[in-house]
């Protein structure tokens, strides 16, 4: 209990500071002005969407290799946490294009993208709800999980083909392009402060599926004895 | 029915548990056949038959535990192509004719002269004069059979089947009694669930009864024949 | 494995010459599709061209996820999958078997549609034939290998006219976006290949067929 209570409390001084890099340290983007801030926790976001989906991958198969009911706990955490993160990116995304655009939302390679792989988590989540024996569950899920995240890359370079050939505004300018020593310092200090909420949200969410599981199992042994 | 001989072949099962989810199909199922025996397998539904002969086909991974087939020497064999399986269902195309179905399933078996033995099994099971007609129109009784040639094609030393009796006329039944006769005294080694006694329960040289996934009476260790089918057919 | 291939593709040949159901409505599906889309817009406006490509690409992915369905659900009847799994000696041959019938289905369906569609948008479509034909292909096996192994899924799982196309569909935004920027080079008034999108198709192929391959049999397990 002792450890969680200083591990959240550690992640909340992370956050806090990274917020206040995002606010006040990092200076003020020439054409864009005071919104573009929401640039730090939208592309952090981004980056940690996609790690906590790549844990989910790895979770996955170890989960096919190794049968264990605790790579399933794993990647449904880290499917859902993903999830969350994913959907910060999508609000966000609109929330920065609408001032600067007038637009709510543009067809832009990134976000478009990040909509696909959070259909595909959507997809993921739901499949789990559809099959109701635990191995059966597990194994479908992994292996719709590791047909989805290999599917990724080639849903992000396709549509980024895609918007070459149509090109729309750009939310949130390239990653990385233009931008200040300082401003990356933040942004890498924002992406670390939000992989260790990350790792808080997946720990917690991993404990409860585990509780969970084990309470389903000496429920469905009882049922059927 | 003209049955090649076959090298008797036995099995092993060594603590075989199969759990789904929470839920044990089977629990430490240990049990030998010897090559050659005739065993019938009794007990209500729900209490693993199913699930073990699935095992020894090969269709089910127990969740822990191993089993092996048996030479006569008891050294270890390939079991791949030892055993026939015989399920509830058909387990053949209605959509396709009785021959074509026996074609293809020896074609994949890699047969080397598939519509010949396809040709001898129809014969054998005595659907030849139904070999161009689709299974779709077949009898319950007609359908079993061709279950039957199918699980034949490669010639297995084990017999599984997964109560074969199941919707046959006493026509039928007698059929299959008779066919299963005749694989025993071929030397096969045969495990057949049972739901009560029968003619066919009366081939058996043993039988054995599951009971909520363990095996709990044996007529090798003592328990009656009539005892094993008590409570059977609850 | 490929003389199971070889054998099982026949079955499933002659199952559908047969009785030829997949075929005949995935067919009117994609008519039926078709024409309620172009009652949405202007068809007959020059940015239809443009239109009409996404609208047959879309219409093919929707009518692919239906005709999908009845693939490994068909094997549950009778259990013959079972049959299948204790004749064959490596499991990868009933996907290949199954994924090639299903592209040939589908090839065969929009071929069929092509000349219809050609003239309710009023696309020439005979000067391209040949290059539409590479890329319907390539589109067609994309769908066909991500549908017929998520046809194994859905087959056990409840609501499962729905979960085949919600799983499938966004695996194949790829290939939707890929097939649709080369038709649409096609199509154009002055007809171009565009390379990079049939490379993108020829990637999405082999990635998925190399992922089934490596993991297709524990989508038979039991």
């Amino acid at each position: 209990m002792k450890k969680h209570a200083l591990a959240s409390a550690v992640v909340f001084l992370l956050l806090g500071a990274a917020a206040y890099g995002a606010l006040f340290v990092a200076p003020t983007e020439k054409t864009m002005g005071t919104i573009q801030r929401i640039f730090y926790l939208h592309v952090s976001s981004a980056w940690t969407g996609l790690t906590t989906f790549f844990i989910c991958f790895l979770a996955n198969l170890l989960y096919v290799w190794r049968r264990e009911p605790r790579w399933d706990w794993l990647a449904v955490s880290a499917a859902e946490v993903g999830l969350v993160f994913t959907t910060v990116v999508l609000v966000t995304g609109p929330i920065w294009a609408h001032p600067v655009w007038g637009i709510w939302w543009t067809w832009d390679a990134r976000l478009t993208s990040t909509f696909v792989l959070w259909l595909l988590y959507i997809s993921y989540l739901l499949l789990r709800t559809l099959v109701e024996e635990p191995d059966r569950r597990a194994l479908f899920s992994a292996l719709f999980g590791i047909f989805a995240f290999i599917d990724v890359p080639l849903v992000f370079g396709s549509i980024r083909w895609w918007r070459t050939q149509h090109p729309q505004p750009v939310v949130m300018g390239g990653s990385g392009s233009g931008l200040e020593p300082t401003m990356w310092y933040v942004l890498l200090f924002s992406w670390g402060a939000m992989l260790s909420l990350m790792a808080l949200l997946v720990r917690a969410r991993f404990e409860f599926e585990a509780v969970r599981g084990e309470t389903d199992l000496v429920r469905r042994e009882a049922e059927g004895v | 029915m003209t049955l090649p001989a076959v090298s008797p072949v036995g099995i092993r099962f060594e603590n075989i548990d199969k759990r789904y989810g929470g839920l044990y199909g089977l629990r430490q199922v240990s049990l030998e056949i010897a090559a050659g025996e005739c065993v019938v397998l009794a007990g209500r539904n729900g209490s693993g038959k199913t699930t073990l002969l699935r095992i020894a086909a090969r269709l089910v991974r127990p969740s822990s535990g191993s089993i092996t087939f048996l030479d006569k020497k008891n050294g270890a064999t390939t079991a791949a192509s030892q055993t026939g399986f015989v399920a509830h269902a058909t387990m053949v195309y209605d959509e396709l004719t009785a021959e074509e179905n026996l074609l293809l399933f020896a074609q994949l078996l890699g047969i080397t002269e598939p519509a010949a033995r396809a040709e001898t099994l129809l014969a054998e099971v005595g659907l030849t004069d139904r070999r161009k007609s689709l299974v779709r129109t077949f009898s319950r009784g007609m359908r079993q059979r061709m279950a039957i040639a199918r699980a034949l094609l490669n010639e297995p030393s084990v017999l599984l089947l997964d109560e074969p009796a199941t919707g046959l006329d006493p026509q039928g039944v007698s059929w299959l009694a008779g066919t299963l006769r005749q694989m025993r005294d071929a030397g096969r080694t045969i495990l057949v669930s049972l739901h009560g006694e029968s003619e066919i329960s009366g081939l058996a040289t043993r039988a054995i009864r599951l009971e909520a996934g363990s095996l709990i009476a044996d007529t090798r260790t003592g328990a009656s024949l009539p005892s094993i089918f008590t409570f059977a057919g609850a | 494995m490929f003389s199971n291939t070889a054998a099982l593709l026949g079955k499933e040949l002659r199952t559908e010459f047969r009785s030829r159901e997949l075929v005949t409505t995935t067919v009117v599906f994609i008519l039926v599709v078709v024409v309620l889309f172009s009652f949405t817009f202007d068809a007959s406006s020059a940015e239809s061209r443009r239109f009409a490509a996404s609208l047959l690409w879309l219409a093919f992915l929707f009518a692919a996820s239906l005709m999908l369905q009845p693939c490994f659900l068909r094997e549950q009847s009778n259990d013959t999958l079972s049959a299948l799994r204790l004749s064959v000696r490596d499991p990868f041959a009933i996907f290949a078997a199954k994924l090639s019938a299903n592209t040939l289905f589908l090839l065969l369906t929009e071929l069929l549609m092509l000349p219809v569609f050609s003239v309710l948008f009023n696309v020439p479509v005979f000067p391209v034939f040949g290059q539409l034909v590479v890329v319907l292909f390539l589109g067609s096996l994309g769908v066909s290998i991500a549908g017929t192994a998520l046809s194994a899924i859905s087959a056990q799982a409840r609501m499962r006219e729905l979960l085949l196309p919600l799983l499938l569909l966004p695996l194949l935004a790829p290939v939707l976006v890929a097939s649709t920027q080369v038709t649409v080079g096609l199509l154009d008034a002055a007809p171009f290949m565009e390379w990079k999108g049939i490379g993108f198709l020829v990637t999405f192929d082999v990635v998925f067929l190399t992922v089934l391959w490596l993991f297709g049999e524990y989508l038979l397990e039991e």
